[in-house]
């Protein structure tokens, strides 16, 4: 992707709400993995978020939606990992924090859920220690009125008999409510921007639900700016302001949660779409995306998504499609989507 | 006419009779602790399943973990040997009329974990002709028939057979499982949540190839799944599973549209909307399911269900039909004489 | 045949592509690790130094020169001097490969298929079957296996024989423990229980399914006690337990000339060296076998 087809995307983007400088700026971002065999994870990805938004990053394993998220924490190993474009948090650039500034940034400015809470959980302390120590760490307060807010805490993600399960170790809690425990860690110490990688998925669906509303919630009350990634379209729905579709790498289409749903323009986002089952007329054929997606093994030159279209021009394998801007945050990397965008 | 004692009969005609019949079905795990290894639990892991499956259709089990549907899919084929319950296929009863080599030849299996399901050792080929020629084929025309199941799954033999499992993607993988699961002609093959781990694009085409082949071979598949749009579209007939009992089970249209039992309901509450303008605004259900190590007692619903009442927790429901034919739930509510304030309404 | 068969006599079937299998792959990332190489460089050059002894060892092993005795390394005609009887010392090292080959060697292989069989019959069968043969397997295990290896040779008088008999028995244990976990591990996965589902007999699973993806790691591990087995088995002929005097064998060399220590210490020390050497290559080897073999899909 060429530098101004980026800035005229962010610009889409930014428009959205043009009052307020971003929370997040990310421009051109490349990651790229070195190894026996690289793998260009992502291909140049750009956009805003501005304060207080939740943007979904929907994609399929290996589309590059963790490798973006996990870039605006650090969270890739550094020795095997080349990192291009910018990152920016709140004007600060991200790529370039070093010790003090890093682990400020770290669970203090930006912090992350997952899908298994034991990542984020360590598993010899209790729930209440663990929360204590983040804001101790972050904010300076003391023992007590650390565990105070601790306690706090877990009020605010429902936990129930919060008293006790302060008290409690991750593996004796269930599954839900040790999700909970991990919101309450990572909103501790206020951050102005979560990173959510898939954590639902690995929930059953009565307890994904409550998580869900859950989220929606916390993200009100605690006003900040949120990255939601998934693979799942309902989920998407149900907490995202906006969403970005994501495939080799690359953002494909982004717009509104009520755009991208209600009005897909990229072949991609439809194929999801239907392949989602959501009111699938039972005994048809589905109208299923053929094949997989592209291995990554060299940086895409072309429509990373052509072999699989069913709409495939001789332009899609010649060259990237360019980003047709439809209105304010709403773009589609699709030829498809030239005509409209002129219009 | 049934092998076994009808007690959750599915609706049929007169020419109808099911494919297999599993009646009280109970599988316990014990829990070992302790220095000795003694058992300190019970895992109620099937406590009591009754259900048929009819020739040609797709039933679908649904449930959250814990609920048994994966131990089910195992005693059905009897990887896992049940410690109480009878087993009946095409009308002759597992043991007495049957023997296990004949239930297998009839009865296959696709596993979730499409990587773990593969020998890595064994080229593609390999793994699918292994169960014909375990089963007395020779080997040249074992390697045939291999051939021509890959070319029936999609993938193309020249290019195939003589891969290696690492070395395709996993719906390519899935696709081979298939393909395994069908190289001794079985009647009933069961999805064990087969197409869950794959990605949403690949899931759909494994799912044209499944309705593809059940059109072809008149196959018959007990559909094990979590993703209950996934269900919907594939089953006839749905069962809903709960810590170890079956909640409900009707077709496939009345337990979406009317469920009966509160569960059901909850778990239908529980699919995300899909709808930007209207999304969930509360949860159906609040806390997460309870351990099937010690199931709650009467009904094992009653901890969480918004209907219950103190005959609940005492007295265990039991199937009861509903409005539409062949659609029954096990819950007081709606069955005339349970004691339950709102037995004689409709559910 | 019967007429059915010839009826529909089938077309040759055309054929496929095929990928590389997995031992292929392991010899071919093997052969690219250098350290792995030289080892095994230093392991065939000691095997073809042992097989073809008489013809490369430059004098008799047996003969014995009151008047050479202890010659420093470089004398001419002893290259590497001459030991406490005055046999040159070259001569016994290359004849001691013989004996400290086969001593390492032998009883680690015996018990790979001894203890393989039994790891994997108790891994696959399980319940109690398992608990009583492992539990048997661990009582031998309690002892630390110089021990045992001395208890049993001394019980069972010094000689070759008895020393090859006492390692196997030590080597059984380990094998077996690491046998039935991987087994354990392999039973429980989705191809067996597939296969088990298509009605195959359990023996058929095993020779199918569970050998091919056992058999490596057990391997790696016991050749991993290839050097334990060498050292061993040099311990108990330094010891008088194993092979007896006038033999060439390294670790009775070493105990033999053990006096000498202060009047020849480098000759002395040459038998250790080999010990050293051989075992260390043998580790080396074992190590490559294990990376090369841990490929990931």
């Amino acid at each position: 992707m060429s530098v101004q087809e980026t800035a005229v995307q962010a610009t889409a983007l930014r428009e959205l709400d043009s009052r307020e400088a971003p929370l997040v700026r990310v421009r051109d971002l490349t990651v790229r993995f070195k190894g026996a065999r690289d793998v260009f994870a992502v291909n140049g990805v750009g956009f805003d978020l501005p304060p207080g938004r939740v943007l979904g990053i929907l994609g399929e394993s290996g589309s590059g939606k963790s490798v973006t998220l996990k870039t605006l924490l650090r969270l890739l190993p550094e020795n095997r990992t080349d990192i291009g474009g910018t990152v920016e948090v709140q004007g600060r650039d991200v790529l370039a924090l070093e010790g003090r500034e890093l682990a400020d940034h770290r669970g203090g400015v930006v912090s992350m859920i997952f899908q298994d809470p034991m990542l984020a959980l360590d598993p010899v302390y209790t729930i209440g220690e663990q929360i204590a120590e983040a804001v101790m760490r972050h904010e300076g307060l003391d023992a007590s009125a650390a565990m105070k807010r601790a306690l706090e805490m877990l009020e605010r993600v429902r936990i129930p008999s919060p008293e006790r399960r302060l008290k409690a170790y991750p593996h004796e809690i269930s599954g839900g409510m040790r999700q909970r425990a991990m919101i309450a860690l990572a909103l501790a110490c206020r951050p102005e921007l979560l990173l959510a990688d898939e954590p639902t998925t690995a929930l059953d669906a009565t307890v994904q639900m409550q998580i869900l509303l859950l989220l929606r919630d916390l993200q009100k009350e605690f006003g900040m700016g949120v990255i939601f990634v998934t693979h799942d379209i309902g989920v998407a729905v149900e907490v995202c302001d906006e969403i970005a579709v994501m495939y080799a790498g690359e953002f494909v289409e982004t717009g509104t949660v009520r755009d991208v749903i209600r009005d897909p323009k990229h072949p991609y986002t439809k194929g999801l779409l239907a392949a989602n089952l959501h009111g699938a007329q039972k005994g048809t054929r589905l109208d299923a995306i053929p094949g997989a997606p592209p291995p990554l093994d060299t940086a895409p030159t072309s429509c990373s998504f052509a072999p699989r279209c069913a709409h495939v021009q001789d332009r899609c394998r010649a060259a990237k499609p360019p980003a047709a801007v439809l209105g304010p945050g709403r773009m589609v990397r699709c030829v498809l989507a030239e005509g409209a965008a002129a219009g | 006419m049934s092998a076994l004692v009808d007690i959750a009969p599915a609706p049929r005609t007169a020419v109808e009779r099911p494919l297999l019949e599993v009646r009280q079905i109970v599988k316990h795990f014990p829990l070992k602790g302790g220095l000795f290894g003694r058992t300190t639990g019970t895992v109620r892991a099937v406590d009591g399943v009754d259900f048929d499956v009819m020739k040609g259709e797709t039933l679908g089990i649904v449930g959250e973990s814990g609920c048994g549907k994966s131990t089910t899919a195992r005693l059905l084929v009897d990887l896992i040997t049940p410690d109480a319950g009878e087993i009946a296929f095409d009308g002759r009863r597992l043991g007495p009329d049957l023997t296990l080599t004949e239930l297998r030849r009839n009865v296959q299996m696709v596993f979730q974990d499409s990587y773990a399901s593969l020998n890595p050792r064994l080229t593609l080929e390999d793994s699918i002709a292994f169960a014909p020629t375990v089963h007395g084929m020779k080997d040249l025309d074992a390697r045939r028939l291999a051939q021509e199941l890959l070319a029936k799954v999609g993938l193309e033999p020249k290019r195939f057979a003589g891969r290696y499992p690492h070395e395709i993607s996993g719906g390519q993988r899935q696709r081979v499982n298939i393909a395994r699961a069908l190289a001794l002609s079985p009647k009933l093959v069961i999805l064990d949540e087969a197409v869950s781990a794959l990605d949403k694009s690949v899931e759909a085409q494994v799912l044209n190839l499944l309705m593809d082949l059940k059109a072809e071979l008149d196959l018959t598949y007990v559909f094990i799944s979590h993703d209950l749009n996934v269900v919907r579209f594939m089953s006839d007939r749905v069962m809903v599973m709960y810590l170890g009992e079956v909640a409900e089970i009707g077709p496939v249209e009345a337990i979406y549209a009317q469920p009966a039992h509160p569960y059901t309901r909850a778990l239908l509450g529980s699919m995300p909307s899909m709808d930007p303008e209207k999304r969930t605004e509360e949860v159906v259900l609040t806390g997460d399911p309870p351990n099937p190590i010690n199931p709650p007692s009467g009904c094992r619903f009653h901890t969480r269900c918004a209907f219950a009442e103190e005959v609940c927790s005492v007295k265990k429901p039991s199937l009861h039909v509903r409005a539409t034919r062949g659609h029954l739930a096990s819950c007081h509510v709606g069955t005339p004489g349970s004691g339950h304030s709102l037995s004689e309404l409709p559910a | 045949m019967t007429a059915m068969d010839l009826i529909r006599a089938p077309a040759p079937l055309a054929p496929v592509e095929r990928s590389p299998g997995y031992w292929a792959l392991v010899l071919k990332r093997l052969s690219r690790d250098k350290v792995a190489m030289l080892a095994l460089l230093v392991i065939v050059l000691l095997v073809l130094a042992a097989i073809f002894a008489p013809y490369i060892a430059p004098a008799d092993p047996y003969k014995s020169s009151m008047l050479r005795r202890l010659r420093p390394i470089g004398t001419p005609g002893y290259p590497l001097g001459a030991d406490e009887l005055g046999r040159d010392m070259l001569t016994r090292l290359i004849y001691g490969a013989r004996l400290s080959l086969l001593m390492g060697i032998t009883p680690v292989f015996i018990a790979f298929a001894i203890g393989s069989t039994i790891g994997v019959a108790a891994g696959y069968i399980g319940g109690a079957f398992n608990t009583v043969v492992m539990r048997t397997i661990d009582v031998f295990y309690a002892f630390p296996s110089v021990l045992l290896a001395i208890a049993l040779s001394g019980a069972l008088g010094a000689g070759i024989f008895s020393g090859l008999l006492s390692l196997t028995i030590v080597f059984i244990p380990p094998i077996a423990r690491i046998a039935e976990s991987v087994t354990t591990q392999v039973r429980k996965i989705d191809y067996v229980e597939a296969a088990r589902a298509s009605g195959a007999p359990g023996f058929t699973i095993v020779r199918v399914h569970v050998l091919g993806n056992v058999l490596g790691p057990i391997f790696v591990y016991a050749t991993s006690l290839i050097s334990v087995s060498m050292i061993l088995a040099s311990g108990l002929s330094f010891l008088g337990l194993g092979v007896k005097p006038p033999e060439p064998e390294w670790g009775l060399m070493l105990n033999t000339l053990r006096n000498a220590i202060y009047v020849a210490p480098w000759v002395a020390a040459l038998p250790g060296a080999m010990i050293f050497m051989t075992s260390i290559a043998f580790n080396l080897l074992s190590d490559g076998l294990r990376s090369a073999m841990d490929i990931k899909a």
